[in-house]
């Protein structure tokens, strides 16, 4: 059984307008010890499913409409907030994006470790100080008993990430959630931030979620990849499955649509890019989400009437499209 | 080369430019006790028609020397010259009328355009101000901007909000080609973008190059991104260029130690290449460890 599975999961968000439906249909799961990538464009649901294995959002407006999210064999969507409160932290750890606005800027960085020993862990305050400066020294703080006293204006940018990572192993979890862990930070700094990540979740034989937009990142990162586009999950394989072989159209355009560093292409190629944009998520398409932009889709199609299933179109591939590469290589054949 | 044989020289010509921000302390008496080096030296020329890229990580100073080159930011010392002239030492009066020569596009398309005006006088505005044409031409010229970076005409009477980034980006675009310029800074004008949209931008301005014999000074700190669109780089890092050349044997054989190291951060959409490059990375790493 996999560390956590998630199954058929619906969080809609209550307007005026009526329910966005924000994460409509996504199902996964994240081995023990793995990597799991979740990449998609911004709005596409990767943060809000996030969030709802964490019980995070604020209901209402959001609610879990239907769908399970299985931890250890718990379902996250049926525990209460007490029980919500010894996993968060616990067993389950998340990091954000920005990490100039998840630190308490009126609390020292040692303060805001410690609060977490003493909460989940019933540590004192001596025992809590201590097992900080092993934290920061873990996540490679330079003089870390020292900064323990500094706020957090004193950080980098990268270096409060490090804190942010410190403050969510402190209890050894075994899954840290990682949501856009560097998009904040610069190359230089987002690589160092990717090797500790990296070396952590080995020391701590930890699974990861790992949410991005960069297929960079992905293909640097992770083990396992989903790719989400307007609440669903449009396709699912191994890291290398999915990018030597890509069978959705939105994952193929994706990658067509990014601009190279290395080999041939630079300044003469021109860039594949995808005409459109998402869809409104109050008022979704229809069948396939991706129809109105796919090269693929014509009027009347199957996929424009019927909305494709998840399907595994070879063992742990999956693909949710009526038109995946290669079955359209072989009808050109 | 110009009629009678001598070299043409570039649009753009800058030498030394430096601009140094005071840092002040003190209690009721402020002093300046220190200074930003902000932009500190650096030189460059674009050719008509071309694109430089000025590439760096935060802080580098490739947006200030953006504004400086405008002369939105006035230059603590060097040379900015514009078809052989000197903008450095131009009254405001001349200074505003170089203007319409020399146009921006800002990075985000959700706060660089007035919430409060429709997307036709947004367009508009910039013709208004340097008296060009009537109410009636201009309306005819708004919709031919519209027209030509591809967002739809009839939307004119709508206010920003109602569009997408990559929407708003555009009309940022059609604003800053409304005086028919010949220089166009353009200081990340994707990275506030999804990546399909970015394409969509990316190409245009691309389009708009070739079809308007555009000059462009291209800022952003993506080195992909960058590469697609130049025909020269320029990398900044504190302030200073450390390496400057033809794109791409830039990006194929770096000199500078920053250059590479800052190459070999970035991840390649590629598991299998990106595993040889993690390992040369982590490489690099240790042998600069001191230099950083």
């Amino acid at each position: 059984m996999a560390l956590l599975e998630v199954r058929e999961l619906h969080t809609y968000f209550s307007t005026r307008e009526g329910d966005v439906r924000a994460v409509d249909g996504v199902s996964f799961d994240v081995e023990r010890g793995r990597t799991l990538g979740i990449v998609g464009e911004s709005g596409c649901g990767k943060s809000v499913t996030a969030l709802s294995i964490m019980r995070l959002l604020p209901q209402p407006p959001a609610r879990i409409v239907s769908g399970s999210i299985t931890f250890e064999g718990k379902d996250l969507t049926k525990l209460r907030e007490r029980e919500l409160e010894s996993l968060r932290g616990q067993e389950i750890a998340m990091i954000f994006q920005d990490p100039m606005t998840s630190l308490n800027p009126t609390l020292t960085i040692g303060t805001q470790i410690t609060e977490t020993l003493r909460r989940h862990l019933g540590m004192d305050g001596k025992e809590a100080t201590q097992r900080a400066v092993s934290l920061l020294e873990e996540v490679r703080i330079p003089n870390a008993k020292a900064r323990l006293k500094d706020y957090p204006h004193r950080y980098s940018g990268g270096m409060r990430q490090r804190v942010m990572i410190a403050i969510a192993l402190s209890c050894n979890p075994k899954l840290l959630i990682a949501d856009e862990p560097t998009t904040a930070l610069d190359v230089t700094v987002q690589a160092g931030i990717l090797d500790l990540l990296e070396e952590l979740r080995e020391e701590h034989q930890m699974a990861m979620v790992l949410i991005t937009h960069d297929m960079g990142v992905v293909a640097e990162a992770a083990d396992d990849v989903v790719v989400m586009y307007a609440g669903q999950v449009v396709e699912q394989a191994s890291v290398l499955e999915l990018f030597d072989h890509p069978e959705h159209p939105y994952t193929e355009a994706l990658l067509g649509a990014l601009p190279s560093l290395e080999g041939t292409g630079g300044r003469r190629a021109r860039l594949a890019s995808i005409p459109g944009r998402p869809p409104d998520l109050l008022d979704p398409p229809p069948a396939c989400r991706f129809a109105p932009r796919c090269q693929y889709a014509n009027l009347g199609d199957y996929c424009t009437v019927e909305p494709p299933e998840l399907r595994e179109l070879r063992p742990g591939h999956w693909v949710r499209s009526a038109h995946p590469a290669s079955e359209r290589a072989a009808v050109a054949v | 080369m110009t009629e009678n044989g001598k070299p043409k020289e570039p649009l753009l010509v800058v030498e030394d430019l430096q601009k140094h921000f005071p840092v002040r302390s003190g209690f009721l008496v402020e002093r300046t006790t220190d200074w930003v080096k902000a932009v500190d030296g650096v030189s460059f020329s674009i050719d008509e028609g071309t694109t430089l890229g000025l590439v760096g990580e935060s802080g580098s100073g490739k947006s200030t020397t953006g504004y400086c080159v405008l002369q939105l930011l006035k230059p603590t010392a060097g040379s900015v010259r514009f078809e052989g002239r000197e903008l450095t030492s131009l009254k405001a009066g001349e200074m505003r009328r170089m203007r319409r020569q020399m146009q921006i596009v800002f990075q985000d398309p959700y706060s660089s355009l007035n919430p409060r005006m429709t997307v036709g006088d947004i367009v508009s505005e910039p013709m208004e101000v340097h008296g060009i044409g009537n109410r009636k031409t201009r309306r005819e010229s708004v919709r031919q901007l519209l027209d030509v970076v591809g967002f739809d005409p009839t939307f004119t009477n709508r206010y920003p909000h109602e569009f997408s980034g990559g929407q708003r980006q555009r009309i940022g675009i059609a604003r800053a080609l409304a005086l028919n310029p010949k220089l166009i800074v353009c200081d990340e004008p994707v990275s506030a973008l999804d990546v399909s949209i970015q394409a969509q931008i990316l190409n245009l301005l691309r389009d708009l190059q070739r079809d308007f014999g555009l000059t462009y000074l291209f800022i952003a700190h993506d080195l992909a991104v960058v590469r697609a669109m130049s025909d020269s780089i320029a990398v900044m890092n504190q302030g200073k260029i450390v390496e400057f050349g033809e794109a791409e044997s830039v990006y194929t054989d770096p000199q500078n130690e920053y250059t590479k190291a800052l190459l070999t951060a970035v991840p390649v959409a590629d598991p299998r290449r990106q595993r040889e490059r993690k390992a040369e990375r982590r490489r690099l790493k240790h042998a600069l460890a001191e230099g950083f």
